[in-house]
């Protein structure tokens, strides 16, 4: 076999191969996400999916009897996209801090690192509707055992409502998301950690330059690009964020996210038009946000080089 | 030692008991929790005192826990097995050989791994309802695969990537085909990878609620997160925390022994596909 026809067999292994994974990803995902898209141009409804007529952008902004309809119109929509930004920007924050805090010490010999490394795996591990229900629990207003701690150690005179309360339940919703992602974050960054040369720390030892500087000026520069996969990755999470938020709060108005507004337009209210609207927007505003995020790293995702 | 440099060392360990602590007590309150039953739940205590097991006898008895359990390992290990057998050949078209669109075909399968659930919602549920798989585990199996195949193809084409180069050429001059070659020479290889890729797989599946809560809903084909999600009491003032714990502690408790058997691999796994990707 000559070397070229070598190749060409191979390339046509390779599409062979990859057929099947490319069938079944546009099947489960392009398909159905262009099916989103015309459905939010139509009138579908859960109940018949198949009868539906084609009413333009009206699920997006109508102008009707003096008044504005559509998902763009609706007050509800909007502070789910302002709350779902929020919530991704604190949490995704605090769980840089603190995973950096738990990477630089797992990156140390102490006799707890076994220890600790295991503990952070836990939360990870935990499914998250379990992980909503264990602190549901825990801050129940009535019988839960943080209000009982705080009590007793005189903290709060009374009971508070953790998760019903609407100026305390995304702050809940935020404890929650820290203590179940920040492992993750911990985790990439330590292997930015890991992969770090030791020489020029040995230097920085020599020259007696205090961690802490050595830390801002070659510690954080070095794993800026692991740290950025990580937080874009975290981010999209958190944007998408829905089984936490559903089963922690209950489905309340005080703490929907985007993902929460557009399944209870789909499904409670059966309106496919106007929820698959909703998503189509939820998708646009994380494609978005990726996209600016991207560039403003001059991140390259080229799937040969890294940065 | 200076003093500085003692306090320094408590307050660092202090700091990472404080750390333990917040990520084990959750599961550990829940377990005390689980043990506790009737009123007695209601007085909050920090130690297990005595075994109640009722929560869990009800769990199993009163509600179809052990149909749900039976669900969920089906969908996962259905979608594992799946994922795993695409992503090796995928792996090995993209990983291992060199054509064009190839870059554009990996930052494709990155991108659907960033698609919002939500998104296909719709689309999937038209889908799932015209091939008749409403309200059935085929169904939930073929949704989850938009979760586990894009990680597991992007894992294993890293992976792939790392090992020699001479690998194929020698089988390649034998005259073996790509399937053969997949077989003898690249999967003994992989298996440090499928292992972790397949057990994050495992835990999506057996984690996933938004699908499950939509394509499958009645009391035959719910999944474990579902039924959590929907377990209540005979009043409905409030919800039976004593079983709720219970079947916490039963769903997680296996998982947590997995992670923790296979920590390190685990972690390698994640690596690789994040930092690397």
């Amino acid at each position: 076999m000559t070397g070229r026809s070598l190749a060409r067999t191979r390339v046509r292994a390779a599409w062979t191969f990859l057929a099947p994974t490319l069938i079944v990803l546009a099947a489960v995902a392009g398909w159905p996400l262009l099916r989103t898209v015309w459905f939010g141009f139509t009138d579908a409804d859960l109940s018949d999916i198949s009868r539906y007529r084609f009413i333009g952008l009206a699920n997006y902004l109508e102008f009707d009897n003096g008044e504005w309809y559509g998902v763009l119109a609706d007050a509800q929509w909007w502070g789910a996209v302002w709350r779902t930004l929020w919530f991704a920007l604190v949490s995704v924050s605090l769980e840089t801090v603190l995973g950096m805090v738990v990477a630089l010490a797992l990156n140390v010999r102490f006799p707890l690192r076994g220890v600790l490394r295991a503990a952070i795996l836990i939360p990870w591990a935990i499914p998250t509707v379990v992980s909503a229900k264990m602190w549901g629990w825990m801050l129940n207003d009535q019988f839960g055992v943080i209000n009982h701690l705080l009590m007793s150690l005189h903290l709060i005179a009374q009971p508070v409502a953790w998760t019903a309360s609407p100026d305390l339940a995304m702050w809940a919703v935020i404890v929650v998301d820290v203590w179940k992602a920040t492992p993750f974050m911990a985790l990439l960054i330590l292997a930015a950690l890991q992969m770090l040369p030791a020489d020029c720390y040995e230097a920085g030892r020599v020259d007696g330059i205090h961690p802490v500087r050595m830390f801002f000026q070659v510690t954080l520069p070095l794993i800026r690009p692991a740290l950025v996969v990580a937080v874009i990755f975290r981010a999209l999470d958190a944007l998408r964020v829905f089984d936490l938020i559903y089963v922690l709060t209950s489905n309340s108005n005080s703490t929907m996210s985007m993902s929460v507004y557009a399944r209870q337009q789909l499904v409670d209210f059966q309106e496919v038009g106007y929820g698959s609207a909703a998503s189509t927007l939820l998708f646009l505003v994380i494609v978005m946000l990726t996209m600016s995020a991207l560039v403003l790293t001059r991140f390259r995702v080229d799937g040969e080089s890294r940065t | 030692m200076t003093p500085i440099k003692l306090l320094g060392r408590i307050g660092f360990a202090l700091l990472m008991l404080a750390i333990i602590a917040f990520a084990v007590f959750p599961f550990y309150y829940a377990v005390v929790s689980s043990f506790r039953s009737g009123s007695e739940l209601f007085q909050p205590a920090l130690w297990p005192d005595h075994l109640d097991l009722r929560n869990y006898v009800q769990i199993f008895t009163q509600q179809a826990f052990g149909r749900n359990i039976l669900n969920s390992l089906a969908v996962a290990a259905a979608v594992v097995a799946a994922s795993l057998v695409l992503g090796v050949g995928a792996a090995y078209a993209l990983g291992r050989v060199r054509f064009r669109g190839r870059g554009a075909l990996l930052l494709t399968v990155l991108g659907v791994s960033m698609f919002p659930q939500v998104a296909v919602l719709s689309g999937l549920f038209e889908l799932i309802r015209a091939l008749g798989l409403y309200d059935t585990l085929p169904g939930l199996m073929l949704a989850n695969m938009v979760l586990t195949l894009p990680f597991t193809v992007w894992v294993l084409t890293t992976f792939m990537r790392e090992l020699p180069k001479e690998l194929e050429e020698a089988a390649f001059v034998d005259g073996a085909s790509p399937l053969k070659l997949i077989w003898r020479v690249f999967l003994p290889l992989l298996w440090p990878a499928m292992v972790p890729t397949g057990l994050l797989a495992f835990i999506v599946a057996w984690n996933e609620f938004l699908f499950a809560f939509t394509f499958a809903l009645s009391a035959d084909a719910r999944t474990v997160p579902v039924a959590i999600a929907l377990l209540s009491g005979g009043s409905s003032q409030e919800l039976p925390w004593g079983p709720i714990m219970a079947a916490s502690v039963v769903v997680t408790l296996p998982v947590i022994a997995l992670v923790l058997v296979f920590q390190r691999k685990i972690v390698a796994g994640l690596l690789a596909g994040a930092v690397k990707g």
